[in-house]
């Protein structure tokens, strides 16, 4: 192959390449592009004071009224009790992984736990409807509705205890080893050593671990779609049924709503609300990485 | 004045405790221990559950009937077992090429400058979006703007752009780890920046690539929520045989069953999540197999 034509091929890979990798950053200005176009034609239906600060969410029948913060609340509430649920058990199992297990368990437990994020969410969903509620939850509260935020929020943390526990494992073990033995040396015991030398020399991993796990629980549609029900109502009653923001773009999408008509643009609207919340917390859970690293050596 | 004249009182002395320190360590890692085979344990009853509510219902017949809303005895998922199947290959085709494309460039070509900073930064968040947000994309550019329809190339190109971050991360991780000397030692012959990367560099990052996308690949088969915004939940009684075709998916055929009260339903769901379950886990048991292997024979 001639020098020229060579030169023509590598400059054509080159560009293919770099086509490629310019796809994501189309992909976000598509999304950018598509939830704004939408919303803004929603706002000059609805102002924006009264989607941010209604407290009523009843866009489907009169007398129609468009506050988003029923929505806001239920996925507060399943995701706020999914982190209650996974935040212990997600940093127990990631402190046990790195400072205690054996490297045999280590290499039982690292995959099972990353079989239990493999499993679709639509699953989970099936599992909370059929299993948690009604063996579950009932028996212990007999009050407890059929859909209920409560069982919602029990199978997103069993989801995002994987992500928990992943994040922390990797946390823990860049800690330096020196930070260990200059502890035990000191004769603290492993207890000792797991709470106040590991887990605070890999507080920034821990707190971005947390955020991310949160942002997926506020993300998520399957399982919170089928158990939490579609009663959009503030309450911090998590035996009752709920709706999230998840939850009710999936009931419009199920029903054959026109394009154009505002009940189509709600989906736009409380999408572009989803996609900020979940956008901001992932740009704060990669400061917090990137800026609050304690860098060692 | 010598060391013994410094006054210390009772409270100040360092009592070291060291055998209620031991015991409250050993409770503490008992503790640890439990909780982490909770995940353990959640996974064993949710088998148990689906495999006892749903094993005799996976026939043959299962498989290869059509869904039945007014006969659920004989309803099956063959439309959305073809659907899944459709789906699966299409998503594959479009996002794994772009995927390890996009990953190649930011690893071995991009510059460092601003651009190449903000693409990593977008990855990243992009891997973050909710995946109803890439359903909301999907109904808005594929099935109203390019006039797709609810087809199963609209439900696939949508599949594609939220699997492609996942691709692209674990391809990036699995380049990254090919060592410096490889592309040295293919220059110094005088090979020039696509065939090093070609021959020498694609090669070695081969088993990370492997387990990022069959990672993927395991993703986009248990994604419903996409699929329901562009409109893949209706009933569909036939076999897609194009890819302009309507369609239906595993997923969301398992959604439809669990949200039906009666007990025939929630049977069929169980069945139906046994089969996708029996195609997942496997993939994900050989994705987590590779990498043990790879991490293991690492030759350099």
């Amino acid at each position: 192959m001639s020098r020229t034509l060579l030169h023509v091929k590598e400059r054509t890979i080159h560009a293919a390449l770099f086509a490629s990798a310019l796809v994501s950053v189309v992909t976000t200005l598509g999304i950018v592009w598509v939830l704004f176009q939408e919303s803004i034609a929603f706002f000059s239906h609805v102002s924006p004071v009264e989607f941010f600060f209604g407290t009523r969410w009843a866009p489907m029948f009169e007398p129609r009224s468009y506050g988003v913060l029923p929505l806001i609340g239920g996925t507060v509430l399943v995701a706020g009790g999914a982190l209650f649920f996974a935040v212990p058990i997600g940093l127990a199992s990631s402190i046990y992984l790195s400072e205690y297990a054996s490297p045999w368990v280590r290499s039982i437990l690292k995959p099972v736990l990353e079989v239990l994020a493999g499993i679709p969410t639509v699953v989970y969903g099936y599992f909370a409807l059929t299993f948690v509620t009604p063996y579950v939850l009932r028996p212990l509260f007999p009050q407890t509705e059929i859909f209920n935020a409560a069982s919602a929020a029990l199978v997103v943390g069993v989801m995002i205890i994987p992500t928990i526990s992943s994040l922390c494992d990797d946390a823990f073990r860049a800690v330096p080893r020196s930070l260990r033995e200059a502890a035990y040396a000191l004769s603290a015991t492993r207890l000792e050593v797991s709470t106040r030398v590991v887990v605070p020399a890999a507080m920034s991993g821990v707190v971005a671990a947390v955020l991310l796990a949160l942002a997926r629980a506020i993300g998520e549609t399957m399982a919170v779609a089928l158990a939490a029900g579609m009663t959009p109502k503030l309450t911090l009653n998590p035996l009752t049924s709920v709706q999230t923001l998840t939850g009710y773009i999936v009931q419009v999408s199920l029903g054959d709503t026109p394009a154009g008509t505002i009940e189509y643009q709600t989906i736009f609207a409380v999408g572009l609300t989803l996609f900020l919340i979940t956008l901001a917390i992932n740009l704060i859970a990669q400061r917090v990485l990137h800026h609050f690293r304690e860098a060692y050596e | 004045m010598t060391w013994c004249e410094i006054p210390i009182s009772h409270k100040d002395l360092f009592i070291p405790r060291i055998e209620r320190r031991r015991r409250l360590g050993h409770w503490f890692a008992l503790g640890c221990m439990l909780f982490s085979l909770i995940g353990l344990a959640i996974l064993g009853i949710l088998i148990v559950r689906v495999l006892w509510e749903g094993a005799t219902w996976v026939t043959t017949n299962f498989l290869t009937n059509f869904p039945s809303v007014l006969s659920p005895e004989t309803a099956g998922i063959k439309s959305a077992l073809w659907g899944s199947i459709w789906l699966i290959g299409i998503t594959a085709l479009v996002s794994v090429p772009i995927g390890v494309a996009a990953a190649v460039y930011l690893e071995e070509y991009a510059p460092h400058n601003r651009l190449t900073g903000f693409i990593h930064l977008n990855i990243n968040n992009l891997a973050g979006v909710p995946s109803i947000v890439y359903g909301i994309l999907g109904l808005a550019v594929f099935v109203r703007w390019c006039r797709l329809d609810r087809s199963v190339l609209a439900g696939a190109l949508t599949l594609s752009l939220l699997v492609l971050p996942v691709i692209i991360i674990a391809s990036r991780e699995a380049l990254l780890a090919v060592p410096k000397s490889f592309r040295l030692a293919a220059y110094a012959l005088g090979a020039t920046k696509w065939q090093t990367v070609r021959s020498h560099v694609l090669p070695a990052a081969l088993p990370g690539i492997m387990t990022g996308i069959i990672l993927a690949v395991s993703r986009a088969i248990g994604e419903a929520a996409p699929l329901i915004m562009i409109g893949a939940l209706t009933y569909v009684a036939f076999v897609p045989q194009g890819p302009l075709d309507a369609f239906t998916a595993l997923p969301v055929q398992i959604y439809d069953w669990s949200d039906r009260p009666q007990p025939e339903f929630q049977h069929l769901a169980a069945a139906g999540i046994i089969v996708l379950l029996g195609i997942l886990l496997p993939m994900n048991a050989i994705a987590v197999v590779v990498r043990a292997w790879q991490q293991r024979k690492k030759a350099w």
